[in-house]
């Protein structure tokens, strides 16, 4: 495989991983603290509502994991590739 | 000792290890002064990024706005760590192969265009100083309150320790200063907030101790959360869990407000540049990470914060007759940030949510600043406390400097009016801009204009409107062309600030029915950042796509590593 073909390939697979871990972003921060808040407020865990839980922790931790995920993944595909 | 003399104490000893670190670290190249010398550790990095995104605002004030918003406060909580998420995925790995100094630079070579480094560069001065106003005057109110001298004293005090540490030791001594700051606000923020969650839940950690019960008093058994919602209720204040209820704002606004400080965050160019002292663009996508962690410890806290000293202040104030009130309410009475008017003349203090029967009035900042003393913890932690928030105002405000300068020398200077300039010559003109900048925040900080507070919402706002676009384009799609990216970055810019200077200064007495789609102007940067994306699509596709040699660069900063 040529040079460019592989860079290519590597370009897309890192557009692949950009993508899924925003829709999780857009979902675990606009979705569960914003958009569905009030049907999640129906439940708790232990004194919390669970939207507002979402809101003003969760959303932080999903995150934090997020870019944690990018990171590890990242890193492997960069050896995948050999252009680390 | 009383908390005076414990406050100099610690204000002393840290100020001590800030000039220690920037004499350490002093620098003598452009690339030392702008960048450090791009040898900072991935960890070191998120550290110092974390200190330079907390800012007086996060340390002081945010946790008190979220105790009067309850739910609300989730735009400040989601929008001060979500960006760093865009920023982590769309942004730092490929600005740093970029390499280079500054994000106007990048922005100049990817639309080969000097007018679009100019435009950057512009952005950066105005978006950096309305920041750091706020900044000095952080400063000052921390020195005014727990060490009693005047406002100016403490921003000059503050103004000369800045110039020598970002002066003498660039962005190297701004980053090792930084690390140590963000322990020394870390500390002083948790202490104080654990130690009000064992005492009122029982358990020693803030981010659960807020969903538990309370130990003990008339709620005892009671979850902390809902005693607060029912004496929310019974006060006439819209409930602190409850979303978008009347009184509170509204899905849209909240949605909108979100994004644009997400988007805003990833924009703002003292962060972006933080990015470029690293190694490369794996040790970029590390130090996002590190960063988020080390500002999640705080940002996950805060909101346990808010809740205990909301719960505190009602619970030890509301029916309380006003000579019986407690000692820190008379010392924090004189600093005009609480204060009790007997409405009905019952000798007793009122709260409610109802404006006309309303007897207390609360200033935001008083429920980090005063809340050790509410909660009766001993004088050391009051003085930390203080020593805290002082390293907060400082560490960003040293982080602003740097790019108010780096655009100053760099971008205008060098590359546009004083072209042909020796390195040696460059660092000095980064010097006296740094020390010019200085003296020019610490003036507002002295003689805070009104209008301080309500240009923030610019700062955010334009970041989001004009950079983030244009940024994430020039990456993305190689196809923008300068064209674009120039209207965009217009498009975006003229709508945003016009929308907010009207709201802001011209039609005051608005109300929210004349919002746009129900958005207020702190929100309206998403709009802007939507107008900009629109407009530099359309006008690409209607241009000559960028040269041979944009186009070659946008692949070749796609790659970590530079291929032979």
């Amino acid at each position: 495989m040529s040079e460019g073909r592989d860079h290519r390939a590597y370009w897309r697979a890192n557009l692949r991983i950009m993508t899924s871990l925003l829709v999780v972003w857009f979902l675990g921060s606009y979705g569960l603290g914003i958009l569905w808040v009030e049907p999640l407020n129906a439940y708790t865990i232990g004194g919390f509502p669970l939207g507002f839980w979402f809101a003003q922790q969760g959303s932080i931790y999903i995150f934090v994991f997020l870019i944690a995920v990018y990171v590890f993944w990242m890193d492997r595909l960069d050896r995948a590739y050999g252009v680390d | 000792m009383d908390v005076q003399a414990w406050t100099y104490l610690f204000v002393f000893l840290t100020f001590g290890l800030y000039i220690g670190i920037a004499i350490w670290s002093r620098v003598s190249s452009t690339e030392g002064f702008y960048v450090a010398g791009r040898g900072v550790p991935a960890i070191a990095n998120g550290m110092a990024t974390g200190a330079d995104w907390m800012s007086a605002a996060s340390f002081i004030s945010m946790a008190g706005l979220i105790s009067f918003m309850g739910y609300t406060g989730t735009i400040y909580l989601m929008g001060w760590t979500g960006g760093y998420v865009l920023l982590a995925l769309l942004l730092a790995p490929y600005l740093r192969k970029y390499g280079k100094f500054t994000t106007s630079e990048f922005l100049g070579d990817r639309y080969y265009s000097n007018a679009a480094r100019v435009v950057g560069a512009l952005c950066t001065i105005f978006v950096s100083f309305t920041y750091i106003a706020g900044q000095m005057r952080g400063v000052g109110i921390v020195f005014s309150r727990f060490l009693e001298v005047d406002v100016e004293t403490g921003v000059a005090f503050g103004m000369v320790l800045v110039l020598v540490y970002a002066t003498l030791g660039g962005m190297r001594g701004i980053t090792y200063t930084q690390v140590a700051q963000y322990c020394v606000l870390i500390v002083a923020y948790l202490i104080p907030a654990i130690a009000i969650s064992w005492k009122v839940t029982g358990n020693p950690v803030p981010q659960l101790g807020f969903g538990d019960t309370i130990a003990s008093g008339q709620n005892a058994g009671m979850f902390l959360l809902e005693t607060l919602d029912a004496l929310h209720r019974d006060l006439g204040f819209p409930e602190y869990t409850a979303s978008f209820i009347a009184g509170k704002k509204s899905m849209v606004d909240v949605f909108a407000i979100t994004a644009a400080l997400m988007v805003g965050t990833a924009g703002l160019p003292h962060v972006l540049i933080r990015f470029y002292t690293v190694p490369d663009a794996r040790a970029a996508r590390w130090s996002a990470l590190w960063a988020l962690i080390f500002i999640a410890i705080l940002y996950t806290t805060a909101p346990a914060v808010s809740a205990f000293a909301r719960v505190n202040l009602i619970q030890t104030l509301n029916g309380v007759a006003y000579e019986e009130a407690p000692a820190w309410f008379s010392k924090w009475e004189t600093t005009g940030l609480i204060g009790f008017d007997d409405k009905n003349g019952d000798g007793h203090i009122a709260y409610s949510g109802d404006a006309a029967s309303n007897e207390l009035s609360v200033d935001r900042d008083i429920m980090v600043l005063a809340n050790p003393e509410i909660a009766n913890l001993p004088a050391w932690v009051v003085a930390l406390v203080a020593a805290g928030g002082l390293a907060a105002a400082l560490s960003t405000a040293a982080g602003l400097l740097l790019v108010i300068s780096s655009a100053f020398s760099h971008d205008l200077g060098k590359s546009w009016l004083a072209p042909g300039m020796s390195d040696k010559r460059e660092l000095a003109v980064a010097r006296g801009a740094a020390a010019l900048a200085v003296v020019g925040a610490g003036l507002l900080g002295i003689f805070p204009l009104g209008f301080v507070a309500q240009v923030v919402a610019f700062a955010f706002g334009l970041a989001a409107s004009s950079f983030f676009p244009a940024l994430v384009l020039g990456i993305f799609w190689k196809r923008a062309t300068r064209e674009g990216a120039i209207a965009g970055m217009l498009a975006g810019i003229v709508f945003t600030a016009s929308y907010i200077a009207w709201f802001k200064f011209f039609a005051e007495r608005s109300s929210s029915a004349d919002w746009l789609f129900g958005i207020s102007p702190e929100g309206i940067g998403s709009i802007g950042m939507l107008l900009n994306f629109a407009v530099t699509i359309a006008v690409s596709l209607a241009t000559k796509p960028p040269p041979e040699e944009v186009q070659a660069l946008v692949e070749e900063i796609r790659l970590p590593r530079t291929q032979s």
